[in-house]
């Protein structure tokens, strides 16, 4: 009997994702985490008008696009799953510090839909009080009703999943490296670029040039992380570290850059001053994206710039 | 080797135990940085990326002027937040625009406050004294809190003085005396004396005074010329003006373990910089039944930016009337003005209505 009760409760528990900020980073430790432990979950759906509407409207005027849009995405989930996963990350240790905006959006969404009955799902990461990523985890399955071991495990098969996704994203892009056609390095926050409503009419737009965007956040972490140096002693965001360290990682394989930011993006409104004024042998494209923007502006400045890097290209074959 | 000029940006009233901490301790020269101006801004912005937060702009504002003023050494501070990255692109920007000084960077070292300092000037200055800068130390940061005691004081009273600038004028005296100070003694007599003068100065309350509190971003919140010299404009309204946030409460006296426990039933976790203060602070003048609470911030300020939603909670809760200011370089001063004016047309009518 008892047993049945808890079966039936474990059954109906659903868990909502927003597809929207750290989902891009962490999709496969998430998900295979869930799926390890039978929890059912549901993932908002790809980024859209009304999404955006909506974010925008619950958002404070000044937040950035991508937080933006992230509320909106929560919005959709309220109703539709019992609890809502909203990370908490205070910094990564060694590995450098977020943009404050991680450290809030837990608060922040609890804060905006209070009279909405929210519930969100504790996931906190914060190295100083000894809350590792594998913590987090097990607090999460603990929560979750599962065992430790049980949580370990599916902790562990999913962190593995998530590698070899990296892996596999790092062959396929070798691959798209070695074709002959103009390459764009794109440094932008994957949640910004994966995007379907920020990022991925760029993306599109680009191969529609007949180029092959290049996404600096496909990168081995640690190399990139390493490599940043080069270009900045004191960068303290980790995700901007390691998008900056893709630069030198990449930039002899590519023709031309795109700074790509979400307005009016904190970090970036620093590291991209910065990437301009030092990296100096290669054009670059600023690019600001705000939900006013309207897709001809943008495809205009794309279309003159890869004009730019194919005449430059043109003057140097001739040349040799 | 020439004599070091050294300079850091402008913060409030703090420039006073900045000279002594870099002549006495350092032993090198002190520009202080000329006063923010329109110009100050409009070069600082010139410079810096569009949409940084408009503290960067005034310190890359100040660090010019101070080089037309005979600088050689600028010191950048390192911290939370976007303040840790500023030094590294004001460097560049600064050698880009083709200025030969000395930067020292403190996010390049990774130790505690005074002792980065100290790492950060050995690079430029081997032969400098421990011993020195340990007996000054706390001399200026005993100057840094009685800085802060005299301006509670100030906006407690300046905004019912018989005689309009009679508190600026003793605090001007007070400021320029503190920079010839090196002794905690001579700290301590300078510090009584003009609490006393302060104190002297012919005041006329009413029983009930409207009582407002000031929370918000760092910088915004202490530099009085990027917030329009709210606290100013306040006080000429007859407000008294209660603020927490300086330099010695957030370097010295930081509870923020009890701020963390008094506000989680708003927030779980800190949301960055300056926002636990801020949302500690709202709550407590809330309860206490403040009349209202003014919030100011540079614009796009992250941290600041998310506590909003929190505050708006509050001011649900408790019905206190919050107004909110994000200051970017283009601030008109009518528009602020005017909403300065109607909030303060509200809460009056408020209290009225409370009688
Ligand atoms: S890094 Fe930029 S885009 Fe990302 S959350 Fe922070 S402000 Fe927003
Ligand atoms: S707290 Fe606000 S103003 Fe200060 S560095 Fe951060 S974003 Fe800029």
């Amino acid at each position: 009997m008892n047993v049945v009760i808890r079966k039936a409760g474990l059954y109906t528990m659903k868990i909502g994702i927003p597809r929207a900020l750290l989902y891009y980073k962490y999709k496969h430790l998430w998900e295979f985490f869930f799926d390890e432990l039978d929890i059912e979950y549901i993932v908002s759906p790809e980024t859209n008008n009304e999404i955006v509407r909506k974010g925008t409207t619950y958002a404070i005027d000044e937040s950035c696009l991508s937080s933006k849009i992230y509320l909106g995405h929560v919005e959709w989930l309220i109703n539709k799953c019992d609890y809502i996963l909203v990370p908490r990350i205070s910094d990564y240790g060694s590995g450098g510090t977020v943009c404050t905006k991680f450290q809030a959006i837990y608060d922040v969404v609890s804060n905006t839909f209070r009279d909405r009955n929210i519930k969100l799902l504790y996931y906190n990461i914060d190295p100083k009080a000894a809350d590792f990523e594998m913590i987090a985890f097990l607090k999460m399955g603990k929560f979750l009703g599962k065992s430790k071991s049980r949580s370990l495990y599916a902790y562990l098969i999913a962190k593995q999943m998530q590698k070899c996704a990296q892996l596999k994203e790092i062959d396929e892009q070798k691959q798209r490296l070695s074709e002959n056609k103009t390459k764009i390095l794109l440094i932008a926050h994957r949640y910004n670029i994966c995007d379907k409503y920020i990022g991925e009419p760029i993306i599109t737009f680009l191969r529609e040039l007949g180029t092959v965007p290049i996404l600096g956040d496909i990168a081995s972490k640690r190399e990139a992380l390493a490599k940043s140096i080069e270009i900045s002693e004191t960068l303290p965001w980790t995700f901007n570290k390691e998008l900056v360290g893709s630069i030198p990682l990449y930039k002899d394989k590519v023709d031309g850059i795109i700074l790509m930011s979400a307005f009016p993006c904190g970090p970036d409104s620093l590291v991209n001053d910065i990437v301009i004024r030092r990296v100096k042998d290669i054009p670059i494209l600023s690019l600001m994206l705000d939900e006013h923007e309207g897709s001809a502006g943008i495809q205009t400045r794309l279309e003159s710039f890869v004009d730019i890097i194919r005449l430059k290209k043109g003057d140097f074959n001739e040349k040799t | 080797m020439k004599k070091l000029k050294a300079s850091f940006p402008h913060l409030g009233s703090y420039h006073a135990p900045l000279e002594v901490f870099f002549t006495a301790g350092f032993g090198v020269d002190y520009i202080v940085p000329p006063p923010i101006t329109k110009r100050t801004l409009e070069i600082g912005s010139r410079y810096s990326p569009d949409y940084v937060c408009a503290p960067f702009k005034y310190h890359l504002g100040n660090f010019i002027e101070t080089i037309e003023a005979g600088a050689n050494t600028l010191v950048q501070s390192s911290g939370v937040c976007r303040l840790g990255y500023y030094g590294e692109l004001h460097e560049q920007i600064l050698q880009d625009l083709g200025y030969k000084v000395h930067f020292v960077n403190l996010a390049k070292y990774k130790a505690p406050k005074p002792i980065n300092f100290y790492n950060g000037f050995k690079e430029i200055k081997p032969d400098m004294s421990l011993t020195k800068i340990a007996q000054i130390f706390p001399v200026v940061l005993k100057m840094f809190e009685h800085i802060d005691e005299v301006e509670d004081f100030i906006r407690q009273n300046v905004g019912f003085e018989s005689t309009i600038g009679s508190f600026d004028k003793v605090h001007a005296d007070f400021l320029s005396d503190l920079r010839m100070i090196r002794k905690k003694k001579e700290l301590n007599n300078t510090y009584r004396n003009y609490m006393k003068r302060f104190k002297e100065i012919s005041v006329k309350k009413p029983n009930n005074p409207l009582r407002v509190g000031i929370i918000g971003e760092y910088y915004t919140i202490m530099e009085p010329f990027s917030n329009h010299y709210i606290e100013k404009e306040l006080a000429q309204m007859g407000i008294i003006v209660d603020r927490w946030l300086n330099v010695s409460n957030t370097l010295l006296h930081y509870p923020k373990k009890e701020m963390k426990k008094h506000i989680e039933d708003y927030v779980k976790y800190p949301m960055g910089a300056t926002s636990i203060p801020t949302i500690d602070r709202a709550l407590d003048y809330a309860k206490k039944g403040y009349d209202g609470i003014i919030h100011v911030k540079s614009f796009g300020c992250t941290p600041e930016i998310d506590t909003i939603p929190v505050l708006q909670n509050i001011s649900n809760d408790y019905k206190i009337p919050i107004l909110y200011f994000s200051f970017d370089t283009q601030t008109s001063e009518t528009g602020f003005t005017t909403r300065l004016e109607a909030f303060y047309d509200m809460i009056v009518m408020r209290k009225e209505a409370k009688k």
